[in-house]
């Protein structure tokens, strides 16, 4: 019964067609977001830190004159380690009028997928709670978890938004 | 009207918004006695764009008042009715009134129309009252305009329909030509054509009573004041009113014209500018990160390279100035309402009050125009009702029966000063502390004047023997202060008994930037208000005092309490000896305390970043400013950290 209502969440995302989506790494799971979501990709600098938030957001930085703060999603969801190099990647999305970035281990591609090649995602087995995920794609080797991101990040759980701006206004 | 019409309607409020004001300020100039003629065009044209304005939007409410203001003033500036105060007056709350229908129309909310129908009628009373035949004609003219006929949609039709009924008052046996009139009103029904003759031909029938039963008792009174005009053409007025039409014909192009020569203002959205802002201050970054990088280079065009940054630095510069000034506004805008205000309070109350405008040309930040319009709106009421005393009062203790009220601003450095000050009476010492006793606000020992001055911004003070409805509900200076304290600034008062008193306000330039001293606390940077701190100290061992788990500070004889900027913000690394880092000593509304940082970093004006916008609030913090680095510090929000401070039993004295 569930699954039924992921799929038809991601058809109204993909509404038929096909779609681009931005493949990242976190840990040892490749997972994916719908490109439009995504502003830019920069490398980590570091950041400015904030009073009394949790340990996964690291701060906040100076995106061209815009504070945005920055999200370590591999501390929240307990993948990987949440380790800073020259390799690291903010991926900075505009969620709802938003600008949030969050930390990856890596940028891998973009991939097209239709309709058909996204199957339901599993009830356990992945660190996201499957009501933030469309579901599961495989490409080539390697099996890929669709995020709905907006979902992700406006959730109350990461607390970025103040429940009263959810309309994303100020 | 198509949906085009809607982005227009927004433009049309503002505009008029901006000729109502300007009509005031202009009929508050005006001289009754011998009112200047250029004065007396620009009230009409700016009358006379708010008609033409409303008649495109079919707001019949404006048009119709508007049109029997645009008549009064038309015959005052071409000298065929004297102006008085009671006319001014008249005009004045009618201007009042557009205002209302104004908001009501833009908030599409019912519209007042009992209030309408009252001010259209005073002014025809006016009107009447001077020349008879008109007054009458205008209620003629009226009646269409309350059903909303659709003739009424456009401008130039409204002013055919004045000329025709010129022409039909003036030569009621001149049938083609009022034939011709009426052609423009070819939209209505026939049968109101019909109506419209029934005017002029007394024996009117059953069927046009029932449209105009409203004017029926004038209808016959402009019957018969017409036939005698008619008859007898010695009347003065008579032969000016036909060319009168035509004038108001030209008036429209005339209107036009002055207002393209005017333009050399353009409206643009502030979001834009706030977008260029941002921009630049972007540029202003890239560019100092240019000038390290040049700097460091050691290549053989280095010369060079640094005689250009240094000219982009110049530009950048000016670049950063001049987009600054844009959200710059003279004061004026704010300042021009209160000779209304004043000279209405002081009728209201029997006072004889003037007041004098200073430095209305100082310009501030568009944000702060607007929200320091009700403190100092409040700040002269006040001191019109209890600072300054009835005429009969002040001659008894020898002063001018006029009262004075001095409204000045002025810039010094990074601040602007606006300053309220009255000749009246002076704050009165005992009455104060009495009510503060009265009231039970706290009163320090042995208190300065100073300190009796601020108890005033108690909440729930009031001095005043009776409230009346001006002032004394003990509703306002505080929050009077809370505002300006909002908008970073301070209110000082300055008072001496039987010389009057003064309320000096100072308030940072712009919104946008606060000028801070920026402190460094483990490998972070925060920015302190500079309007808060009292002094940076670095402790003496002998200064700390503990009071159980509390560090206390003993400086200028009073005890301080601490609060661990490293502890409040989570840091590590930080100082924790307040002996060998810094304190800053720190006065917010509430309370005074130290704030320990490791050291401070320098003194800069930094531009404020809304956190809010892809984030949120973050307690004690009250917003974010980007550095020259590109890094971002925080600005701390000194009252709320004032919160944090735990109260001590031996605290500093507040008030």
């Amino acid at each position: 019964m569930k699954n039924v209502v992921k799929a038809s969440a991601i058809s109204d995302v993909l509404q038929g067609e096909s779609r681009e989506f931005l493949s990242f790494v976190l840990g040892e799971e490749h997972y994916a977001l719908d490109i439009m979501a995504v502003k830019e990709i920069r490398g980590y600098e570091p950041v400015t830190k904030i009073a009394n938030a949790p340990p996964f957001i690291k701060g906040v930085l100076n995106l061209r004159g815009d504070i945005v703060p920055i999200v370590d999603l591999r501390m929240k969801f307990n993948v990987g380690q949440a380790t800073y190099n020259e390799f690291t990647i903010v991926i900075m999305l505009m969620v709802k009028g938003r600008i949030v970035g969050i930390v990856v281990d890596g940028v891998s591609d973009v991939i097209n997928l239709t309709e058909d090649d996204i199957r339901p995602p599993p009830e356990f087995g992945v660190a996201f709670d499957s009501k933030y995920l469309y579901g599961l794609a495989q490409v080539g080797e390697q099996m890929v978890i669709l995020v709905n991101i907006e979902a992700l990040i406006s959730s109350e759980e990461l607390g970025l938004f103040e429940s009263k701006q959810m309309t994303g206004q100020e | 009207m198509s949906i085009d019409m809607e982005q227009f309607r927004g433009v049309f409020f503002e505009e008029s918004q901006e000729h109502l004001a300007e009509m005031e300020h202009l009929l508050m100039d005006l001289d009754p006695e011998a009112p200047d003629p250029e004065q007396l065009n620009s009230i009409f044209r700016a009358a006379h764009s708010i008609k033409g304005g409303s008649g495109i939007f079919g707001f019949d409410a404006l048009t119709g008042l508007t049109h029997v203001m645009e008549n009064l003033l038309d015959k005052a500036r071409k000298g065929e009715m004297p102006m008085s105060v009671a006319i001014v007056d008249r005009l004045l709350s009618t201007t009042d009134i557009l205002k209302s229908i104004l908001a009501s129309y833009s908030s599409n909310t019912e519209i007042d129309w009992a209030s309408i129908e009252q001010g259209t009628q005073a002014l025809e009373a006016i009107l009447g009252a001077k020349t008879p035949a008109k007054g009458a004609g205008y209620a003629l003219f009226d009646s269409p305009v309350k059903a909303p006929g659709p003739a009424y949609g456009l401008y130039e039709k409204t002013q055919q329909v004045k000329e025709s009924e010129d022409f039909g008052f003036f030569e009621p046996i001149g049938k083609e030509e009022k034939d011709d009139g009426f052609g423009f009103f070819e939209p209505l029904p026939k049968t109101e054509k019909e109506e419209g003759f029934g005017f002029f031909e007394p024996p009117a029938k059953t069927e046009k009573e029932d449209g105009f039963g409203f004017f029926e008792p004038v209808a016959p009174a402009a019957a018969t004041m017409q036939a005698p005009p008619a008859a007898a053409p010695p009347l003065p007025e008579e032969p000016k009113s036909p060319p009168k039409t035509a004038d108001v014909k030209k008036a429209a192009p005339q209107a036009a014209s002055p207002a393209s020569v005017e333009s050399t203002t353009i409206r643009v959205d502030t979001h834009k500018i706030d977008a260029l802002v941002n921009l630049v201050g972007e540029l202003v970054i890239t560019q100092s990160m240019l000038n390290m990088i040049g700097s460091d280079d050691g290549g053989g065009s280095r010369d060079k390279l640094m005689t250009a940054l240094n000219e982009l630095e110049r530009n950048t510069r000016e670049i950063q100035e001049a987009v600054m000034s844009m959200r710059m506004l003279p004061i004026s805008f704010v300042f021009n309402r209160f000779p209304r205000l004043v000279r209405d309070l002081s009728g209201k109350l029997g006072k004889q009050v003037e007041l004098t405008i200073e430095g209305g040309n100082t310009e501030v930040d568009k944000g702060l125009i607007e929200k320091i319009v009700d403190p100092l709106t409040h700040l002269i009421r006040n001191s019109i009702d209890h600072g300054v005393e009835m005429p009969q009062k002040r001659v008894e203790n020898g002063k001018p029966a006029q009262g004075n009220i001095l409204l000045r601003a002025e810039q010094k450095g990074g601040s602007i000063i606006i300053t309220v000050s009255d000749d009246g009476g002076g704050l009165n010492r005992e009455r104060i502390l009495a009510k503060a006793e009265e009231q039970g606000i706290a009163v320090p020992d042995y208190p300065t004047d100073q300190q009796v001055w601020q108890l005033i911004f108690a909440a729930g003070f009031s001095t005043a023997a009776a409230v009346t409805d001006v002032s004394g509900r003990g509703v306002g200076m505080d929050v009077v202060r809370r505002n300006i304290e909002s908008l970073g600034g301070r209110i000082e008062i300055e008072s001496s008994a039987g010389q009057g008193s003064s309320f000096v306000i100072r308030l940072p330039l712009t919104l946008a930037i606060v000028d801070g001293m920026s402190v460094a606390v483990g490998n972070q940077v925060y920015v302190v208000p500079l309007v808060n701190i009292i002094e940076s100290i670095q402790p003496d061992e002998s200064q700390i005092r503990s009071l159980g788990n509390d560090k206390l500070l003993w400086v200028r004889e009073e005890y301080w309490p601490m609060l661990n900027l490293y502890q409040h913000m989570g840091l590590d690394g930080a100082q924790t000896d307040p002996a060998k880092g810094i304190v800053v000593l720190i006065e917010s509304a509430k309370k005074r305390f130290g704030l320990l940082v490791d050291s401070l970093v320098g003194q800069q004006q930094v531009v404020i970043k809304s956190l809010e916008q892809h984030y949120k609030r973050i307690m004690g913090v009250a917003g974010a400013t980007i550095m020259g680095d590109g890094s971002v510090a925080l600005i701390l929000d000194v009252e709320s950290l004032a919160s944090e401070v735990k109260v001590q039993k031996k605290e500093p004295q507040t008030s």
